[in-house]
């Protein structure tokens, strides 16, 4: 059976497309290096409109007014310019009230798109512009060590990394969030309490990477305006061993903590990417692989969630879970010899 | 059966769910369709892989190791028709479920009339409502059109006018919509659905035609009393399938295989239902379908072969999970939990749950979080889609279900349950009948697939349904008034073919069951005592009912409507356990 792999290396080769939802500008050229916070594209995705009604403001029947309007679709127009006009004696006037770009003349009326504010899209990652995808974004290349999480709040930021948890499922508190993490991405174990969240914007550290948290903070960490990641997910889960060793022995050094949602079909999802030295040419990743003996692998469910194990066997037939389910299994050895059957739709590939 | 009446022989239904993609082979033996087998792999539509169709070409794989037959031709496509070797086959049916939830807006005149039902329309097929607009909302023309395009929905509804009615107000309305369109690029614009006062389709079509993707479809509002709304769902279903098809790779092709007939799998479940609601028209009730799903959870209500379809994506129990927290109080979940789970393990769950739909329950303990979500979702969907049915239908007291015969039961979590008398009591907790019904399982998942097979083989359909696909797990006798609890409510006696009697006298607050084997027929004899309405005619009316045996016999339900539990948790698991315990003795 097929499985999406989860990364967790210490060092890869990084291509990901970074895309707007809508067309807009790219920024970036190709071959630029880029750091995770620099701007690559922007759109504006809540446009703003003004519809002028030019016979009213003439005093013309709509048809009448056509002929006394002077820009046409796509001119760019700045506030006081006069739009349509003038007309008799009294040599009137419509004149725009605010500065943008005719989008339809006609019927008496003009429509006008105003100068909205544009959405950035940072780069995400530190790296190289490796292709531009028009009016759309970049594709970026990087190398590092490589892990993903479960879930992200959305936010994209980069720092040096620095290490809060001295246990893959320490808990973080209020008082660990002093000023010496000033501009810190901050690796902790679990969180349950709002108040770290928010003090750790009042530092202001630059991102925050949990092992997991309390699903009742989800509305806090979704407000804050640094970067979140969980790579466990939700409840007190202790951070893989894997991943918790990656970035223990990383710390100073810089991280890109790209914290988007995990959306499968939109193809993004979490990452924390620590730059690695110059020198390492490592291959891409494979993204899907088969399930076989050898693998290491995570549990993503209860009683065994997040732990990592070797794959030591596949059953051939439906197995009864201690639920009373039926499915196919897979024989689990985790790193202190126990074993158990675990569901193959509950085990993803770790490499 | 002859097989001169069989139409299209061997019939491929596909199943491109959120989780899994299924396909499922029948064909004609002895003159009657027959379940052959099928495949089932998870759902590709994910990356990296973000095609649909490697999924069904790995699950007719499967298929082909199982059966021997081969489905695709040296061109690689399916084979249709099948070919003298036995290449091939002769229809080929598909149901998509899985993608993100429709964007829509929906406008109207009235706020609640006109803009109401055309939300209503949407939640007959798997959509999200962001925005809607009337003539109440006062918003000028320009900002319509910039919440429109800042939204970028994947539909806009419009409905609006009764027949007969207002004209120039429901063409103002479409000025918004006709600026997006014309701004937006043209292979983001949105589909358009005007399902408003049919003399306006001409103005509509000279409006939006040129600059629109535009549908048009039966006045969802004929009159101000009165909404209608399946006539305008072939319309609603088309649209979905072009949106998914731009949206996910692979559905496009899938679609040809199907000769564009693919269909939403909630659309396709209500077509089962309505077929059933027409066999079981001579019991003056109606038929209800439910289906928890990993997309969404759907009711499927049919009267007569007049069907009410409502989909809850914000109901499902894979990637949209969190949303029922948004719907109910968590305390509203753990209150069906038969184990003890704190509330913040509870959500914890839950929101686990979303990043990982696919993981099955281990434990007992992660089983019983799934169940009680699961009764949860049911009764918050059957509350919402009660709203729309028709005031004349027949039931005890207004706020309980009505009267239905049967009520089906279909999704993974319901029909593979461990144990039956688990998705008994999900049913019994969960949608709470009143008066006399069966209740069954759609034990392989067919009631879809049989439903998207209906245009094309039509006897497929009605000889599944007859077949055993569906397991009938009990009669439920639902008494409802009111007295205090350990009050005797109902005497029932029940004869059997062979002779045997058996009687009962029930109590208010209690579970009980008569054994009544599978299949076997019986006759009840029910005396209700203290005005009790068991849906014979009004409250105290009793009388005589025929029942077949279902696999936990005959159940009578005195728990009380609406169903009253135990505030203190302790207790509270202690009840449900005992009626876990008592349902499985039937």
């Amino acid at each position: 059976m097929l499985a999406s792999v989860t990364h967790v290396l210490p060092v890869a080769a990084i291509r990901r497309e970074r895309l707007m939802p809508i067309e807009g500008r790219i920024i970036a050229r190709r071959g630029q290096q880029v750091n995770p916070s620099d701007i690559v594209a922007e759109a504006v995705l809540r446009p703003e409109h003004l519809l002028l009604d030019i016979g009213l403001g003439l005093g013309l029947s709509p048809k009448e007014a056509d002929h006394y309007i002077q820009p046409r679709a796509g001119d760019e127009v700045g506030e006081g310019d006069v739009i349509a006009g003038p007309v008799g004696i009294g040599r009137r006037v419509v004149r725009a009230p605010r500065s943008g770009t005719v989008v339809v003349a006609g019927g008496g009326q003009v429509l006008m798109e105003l100068e909205g504010e544009y959405t950035e899209l940072k780069a995400g990652y530190s790296g190289i512009v490796a292709d531009i995808i028009d009016e759309r974004g970049v594709i970026i290349e990087t190398t590092g060590s490589l892990i993903q999480g479960v879930w992200g709040n959305g936010k994209v930021n980069f720092g040096l990394l620095n290490i809060l948890a001295q246990a893959p499922d320490e808990l973080i508190t209020p008082d660990m969030m002093d000023v010496s993490l000033r501009a810190a991405v901050v690796m902790a174990g679990y969180c349950e309490d709002e108040k770290v969240l928010r003090s750790a914007e009042e530092v202001p550290i630059r991102g925050l990477i949990l092992a997991s948290m309390a699903s009742t903070l989800v509305p806090a960490a979704m407000s804050v305006n640094y970067p979140i990641i969980l790579v466990e997910g939700f409840g007190k889960l202790p951070m893989n061993q894997e991943a918790f060793s990656i970035l223990s022995s990383n710390g100073r050094n810089e991280v890109a903590v790209n914290a988007e949602p995990w959306n499968r079909i939109g193809n993004t999802r979490p990452e924390i990417v620590v730059s690695a030295s110059e020198g390492a040419f490592p291959e891409i990743p494979t993204e899907m692989a088969s399930f076989s003996i050898g693998q290491t692998v995570r549990v993503v469910s209860p009683p065994y969630k997040s732990k990592l194990g070797t794959l030591t066997n596949i059953s051939q037939s439906l197995t009864r879970l201690p639920s009373g389910l039926l499915a196919i299994t897979a024989e689990i050895q985790f790193s202190n010899g126990d074993k158990a059957q675990v569901p193959l739709a509950n085990l993803e590939i770790i490499g | 059966m002859p097989t001169s009446l069989i139409d299209a022989d061997s019939v491929l239904a596909i199943e491109i769910g959120t989780v899994s993609t299924r396909v499922i082979l029948f064909d004609v033996v002895d003159g009657r369709y027959r379940f052959l087998g099928h495949g089932s792999v998870p759902t590709t539509a994910s990356a990296p892989i973000n095609d649909v169709s490697v999924g069904v070409k790995e699950a007719l794989d499967q298929l082909h190791d199982i059966t021997g037959r081969v489905f695709f031709n040296q061109d690689g496509q399916i084979q249709i028709p099948s070919q003298p070797d036995g290449t091939g086959v002769d229809a080929c049916v598909a149901t998509v479920s899985v993608g993100p939830p429709l964007k829509v807006v929906a406008i109207g005149l009235l706020e609640d009339i006109s803009t109401e039902s055309a939300k209503n329309l949407a939640t007959t097929t798997y959509a999200q409502v962001v925005g809607s607009m009337s003539l109440n909302d006062r918003r000028k023309t320009v900002s319509r059109l910039d919440t429109i395009l800042q939204l970028r929905p994947d539909l806009i509804v419009v409905a609006g006018g009764i027949e007969g009615g207002a004209r120039a107000s429901v063409i103002d309305q479409l000025e918004a919509v006709g600026l997006a369109c014309y701004l937006m690029p043209k292979e983001h614009r949105p589909e358009v659905l005007y399902a408003g006062n049919s003399a306006l389709v001409q103005d509509v079509q000279d409006t939006l035609g040129s600059i629109a993707n535009l549908h048009i479809a039966p006045n969802v509002r004929q009159s101000y009393e009165s909404e209608q709304l399946t006539p305008s769902q072939p319309a609603l279903a088309q649209i979905y399938r072009l949106v998914r098809s731009r949206q996910i790779r692979g559905i496009q092709e899938v679609d040809l295989w199907t000769g564009n007939n693919l269909m939403p799998a909630a659309t396709a479940f209500g077509r089962t239902i309505r077929y059933l609601s027409k066999e079981y028209g001579h019991t003056h009730k109606g038929v209800l379908g439910i289906d928890v799903g990993a997309s969404a959870t759907t009711v499927a209500s049919a009267f007569s072969g007049d069907l009410i379809l409502s989909i809850y994506p914000g109901l499902g129990l894979g990637e949209n999970l969190p949303e029922i927290l948004n719907l109910c109080p968590l305390g509203d979940i753990s209150r069906w939990l038969t184990v003890e789970v704190s509330e913040n393990d509870l959500r914890d769950y839950i929101f686990n749950k979303a990043i990982y739909p696919n993981s099955l329950p281990i434990t007992s303990n992660e089983l019983a979080i799934e169940q009680a979500i699961a009764c949860q979702a049911m009764q918050l969907a059957v509350k919402q889609a009660s709203k729309a049915y028709p005031s004349d239908i027949l039931g005890s007291l207004p706020g309980l279900l009505p009267w239905f015969e049967p009520i089906i039961a279909s999704g993974s979590v319901l029909t593979k349950a461990p144990s039956r008398n688990q998705t008994l009591m999900m049913v019994l907790n969960g949608l709470q009948p009143t008066g006399i019904t069966t209740i069954a399982v759609d034990r392989n998942n067919l009631a879809a697939s049989l439903g998207a097979a209906a245009s094309v083989a039509p006897l497929l359909t009605i000889q599944s349904l007859e077949a055993t696909n569906f397991i009938n797990l009990c009669t439920i006798i639902s008494p409802v008034g009111k007295a205090q609890s350990g009050t005797p409510i109902l005497r029932v006696r029940m004869t059997t073919e062979d002779g045997q009697e058996s009687e009962l006298e029930v109590k208010q607050g209690t579970l009980a069951t008569l054994r009544l084997p599978v299949g076997q027929a019986g006759t009840l004899h029910l005396t209700p005592l203290n005005r009790f309405d068991v849906g014979m005619g009004g409250p105290g009316r009793g009388g005589k009912v025929k029942v077949v045996g279902g696999a936990f016999g005959v159940v009578i339900d005195a728990r009380g409507r609406p169903l009253r539990i135990p505030a203190e948790p302790s207790r509270r698991r202690d009840a449900l356990n005992k009626w876990l315990a008592i349902a499985g003795t039937g």
